[in-house]
């Protein structure tokens, strides 16, 4: 493509957006603060910071979908307007988002028809279908959102955006739900965009990503611009120290002692049928979690992470007794408050609306997790103070940034809440400790501190299982990992013993690829 | 005309105001909107198109004053629910309250009054037809609008790409957003669309079914085109079905009544409501199929974030 190749050469040169003093305030707090940046042709630009950066706040502005309240945008040194973001599209702005902007019900095509104008049905089937094959992200028009595997489903997402033929592509933490296999093939098609003289603004805090990937890294740090760096010049260290502000510390982690061959929870012969057509079938999952260790279950979104958290917390009870055991004692059948008396604790993924009611204070929040467990807080009556007193206690030991004292979980920012409601199972002490995403949507200081009390309660005695997408993370605190494929967990291997490829193939679900074919979607990154 | 072609008559004009209202709510439930004031935009359809078609002797008119009638009581339900965001439930339930008692005061000085009816379709020799002819050259004009009505809204759903903004709009109004598209205005379109329709179910209830005026005369049927659009799974086809099935019963059960049967005529008088929930029970087990087909955004609020 000679095109492509010229414009190519112009990439890094001329600017193609820029923003000038872009401000954006929510109330009191300042989201956005003077911001200017520029984003070169064909560059890939990366966008740094930790949560509550003003990075999310930002690329919506630059979208569309919030106006800011000073500063403008520059299109190729022309000031414009973006009111919504079907004109951010018609300047040549595209965007993946975070959270996929899907609609389950609806076909690949209707999916990608909405965000097109209007043409015939058989001719934008073959559109995708081409488009889809010549950047490697192979999809079937017809086929419903719905049945789609997450990293499907981003396909969806960049082929949508790749057809309106934008000349900026917006990415927002693209990486966060796919295997390092998917990520890998995610950026040969980042690359290829790059040298055909796209330009991509790309959202992570994931620094080993803005050093493969990056030609610039815009950090921020609470609503300000730090720096524009060169990831070339950097370390993911310094990258850090920018993000963050002050150079982030490991977390402390002993060997696990002798006590670790004491089993507390114990998962036998343990299947779940789906109860919708969009959930995942467990079957046949055996786990042991011993006393003193961490044991972290890794798998990509959708693998039955979340029906694996509801068996083991009792949000859906097993049909056999005999499936769970907590410290000796058959509990399959038994709803989460019986198992909370018998010393386990579990905190969901959904902080709002499952882990935390939104329009309670957090010491009414408090009681909802000891309410039935025969402690002091609500045998009778609910005793305020005493939920007070944990309310606070948990506040300072887990630094959540509250506006006043006791307020509504919904005043909390997201972070924020889940550390409260972390440290709200771990004041308790449970001798069995059970976490979906512990760190999700947290910055990177609180994460730390969430990650080193689950590591210290495992020390203390407890066991500690933990479900998470971020491999970073299990690799940081867990003893063993187990791997959630499709339903089925792979047997849990001491940390040391593998890597993060390891895993991935894994993830991949290579594991029960018993003709020793790997799985589809690890051929194609091979 | 014989017996049997007699009662298939009366059951096609029983469902027709139900397949009418239930189209209207189907179309407002698939963008996302919960409307529990079908029956009361139901009886506001009726006063209206009673009235005016007393006034002017002009059944047409009483049509459209009907549907006019429904169209304004439905954007008040969108005005409180879709920009001031209240709770659609509570709205809706204060609709129907509100339609029930409105139209019994504007109505008080048309009770006992003649009504001005509108004939059939006489179409010569077709309409003549033995069996047929009444059947499908001889109903009241409305019951074709009704039936083309199912078909068009079938195809503007599943055909269209308004449908598809639509069906777009009622699975995830944040990505609909997201997309650029006006969450708030589809929705009102989608209100007022069934606003309308219940607005002329209740018109033909007041000028075709039983062409007088009478408190109360709506009878629960805006109840049961709610049900039926749960119980048809949102799709059109399912509801023309439902509509029938509901209208055979309870036409049935009134031949059942006027012949003695040795079963008592309250239970009989139960029958069809017991049919619809009954169904309903049964169609309600299958919860997979359920949630494929039920808009997810159902009764959800949006608020834009800008």
């Amino acid at each position: 493509m000679d095109q492509a190749a010229s414009v190519a050469t112009a990439a890094g040169e001329t600017v193609l957006l820029a923003t000038d003093g872009l401000t954006k305030r929510f109330g009191s707090l300042t989201a956005c603060d003077h911001i200017s940046l520029n984003i070169r042709h064909g560059e890939v630009h990366a966008l740094l910071g930790e949560n509550g950066a003003g990075k999310s706040t930002l690329v919506k502005m630059l979208y569309g979908s919030l106006a800011p309240d000073e500063g403008r945008i520059l299109w190729e040194g022309r000031p414009v307007t973006i009111s919504s973001p079907a004109e951010a599209r018609r300047l040549g702005i595209g965007m993946v988002f975070q959270h996929f902007s899907l609609f389950e019900a609806l076909s690949v095509a209707d999916n990608i028809a909405l965000a097109l104008p209007p043409r015939g049905r058989r001719e934008l089937a073959d559109t995708i279908r081409a488009v889809s094959r010549e950047y490697g992200l192979p999809l079937d028009p017809s086929a419903g959102v719905a049945d789609l595997s997450v990293g499907e489903r981003q396909r969806v997402e960049i082929v949508r955006c790749l057809l309106q033929e934008p000349r900026l592509i917006i990415m927002d933490e693209p990486t966060s739900v796919l295997t390092p296999q998917e990520a890998d093939l995610l950026f040969v098609t980042l690359r290829r965009l790059s040298a055909e003289g796209v330009a991509i603004l790309y959202i992570t805090h994931r620094l080993s990503e803005v050093l493969e990937l990056a030609h610039r890294a815009t950090i921020l740090r609470r609503g300000k611009l730090v720096e524009t760096a060169d990831p070339k010049a950097e370390s993911a260290k310094s990258l850090a120290a920018m993000m963050v502000g002050s150079d982030v510390g490991g977390i402390k982690r002993e060997a696990s002692g002798p006590a670790a061959t004491t089993p507390r929870l114990v998962l036998s012969n343990l299947s779940l049928p789906a109860d919708n057509p969009f959930a995942t079938t467990l079957s046949d999952i055996a786990l042991t979690v011993n006393a003193g260790e961490v044991l972290g279950v890794a798998g990509v979104a959708g693998n039955g992470q979340s029906e694996f958290f509801d068996a083991i917390s009792g949000e859906r009870p097993l049909a056999r007794d005999d499936m769970m055991q907590i410290d000796g004692k058959p509990v399959g059948r038994a709803g989460v408050n019986a198992r909370r008396r018998l010393g386990a604790a579990f905190v969901p993924e959904e902080r709002i609306g499952h882990g935390a009611v939104p329009g309670f204070r957090l010491s009414e929040n408090v009681v909802l997790t000891r309410h039935g467990t025969g402690e002091q807080i609500a045998r009778f009556v609910i005793d305020r103070r005493a939920a007070r007193d944990v309310e606070s206690r948990v506040g300072e030991r887990f630094d959540v940034r509250r506006s006043g004292p006791d307020p509504k979980a919904s005043a909390l920012s997201g972070g924020n809440l889940q550390k409260f409601i972390m440290g709200r199972e771990i004041d308790r002490t449970p001798g069995i400790l059970v976490v979906n995403q512990p760190t999700w949507g947290v910055d990177a200081g609180a994460a730390r501190a969430i990650r080193q009390a689950l590591v210290d309660l495992a020390r203390n005695g407890s066991a500690v299982l933990i479900i998470s997408q971020d491999l970073d993370e299990i690799f940081e605190i867990a003893d063993r990992v187990a791997v959630l494929s499709e339903g089925k967990l792979s047997p849990a291997q001491p940390t040391e013993t593998l890597t993060a490829e390891k895993v991935g193939l894994l993830m991949g679900g290579v594991h029960h690829a018993h003709d020793g074919l790997p799985h589809e979607e690890n051929a194609r990154a091979s | 005309m014989g017996m049997i072609e007699g009662i298939m008559l009366t059951i096609i004009t029983a469902a027709t105001p139900l397949l009418i209202a239930a189209l209207g709510e189907l179309v407002a439930e698939r963008s996302g909107v919960l409307n529990l004031g079908v029956e009361g935009m139901m009886a506001v359809g009726a006063v209206c198109g009673f009235a005016v078609a007393f006034e002017t002797g002009e059944p047409v008119l009483g049509f459209l004053a009907a549907i006019a009638g429904g169209i304004i009581m439905a954007a008040l339900f969108g005005v409180v629910t879709l920009i001031f965001v209240a709770n659609q439930v509570a709205s809706g339930l204060a609709l129907t309250l509100f339609g029930l008692g409105l139209s019994g005061m504007l109505g008080s000085a048309y009770v006992g009054r003649p009504g001005v009816g509108m004939g059939n379709l006489d179409i010569p020799v077709l309409s003549d037809l033995p069996l047929v002819g009444a059947l499908v050259f001889g109903l009241d004009p409305i019951t074709y609008v009704a039936a083309a009505l199912a078909v068009a809204v079938w195809w503007f759903l599943f055909r269209s790409r308004g449908g598809l903004v639509l069906r777009a709009v009622g699975d995830s109004h944040a990505s609909a957003h997201a997309l650029g598209y006006n969450v708030i205005g589809v929705r009102f379109m989608a209100v007022l669309f069934g606003g309308a329709c219940a607005g002329l179910a209740g018109g033909y209830l007041s000028l075709v079914y039983t062409p007088q005026w009478a408190q109360d005369m709506t009878n629960g049927r805006g109840w049961i085109a709610l049900a039926l659009v749960v119980f048809a799974t949102w799709l059109p086809g399912r509801v023309v079905l439902g509509a029938l099935i509901f209208g055979a019963v309870s036409i049935l059960q009134l031949h059942a009544q006027a012949r003695d049967v040795a079963v008592a005529s309250q239970f009989l008088s139960m029958l069809p409501y017991l049919t619809t929930i009954v169904v309903l029970v049964i169609i309600s087990r299958n919860r997979l199929l359920l949630r494929v087909n039920t808009p997810a955004c159902l009764g959800q609020p949006f608020v834009p974030d800008r």
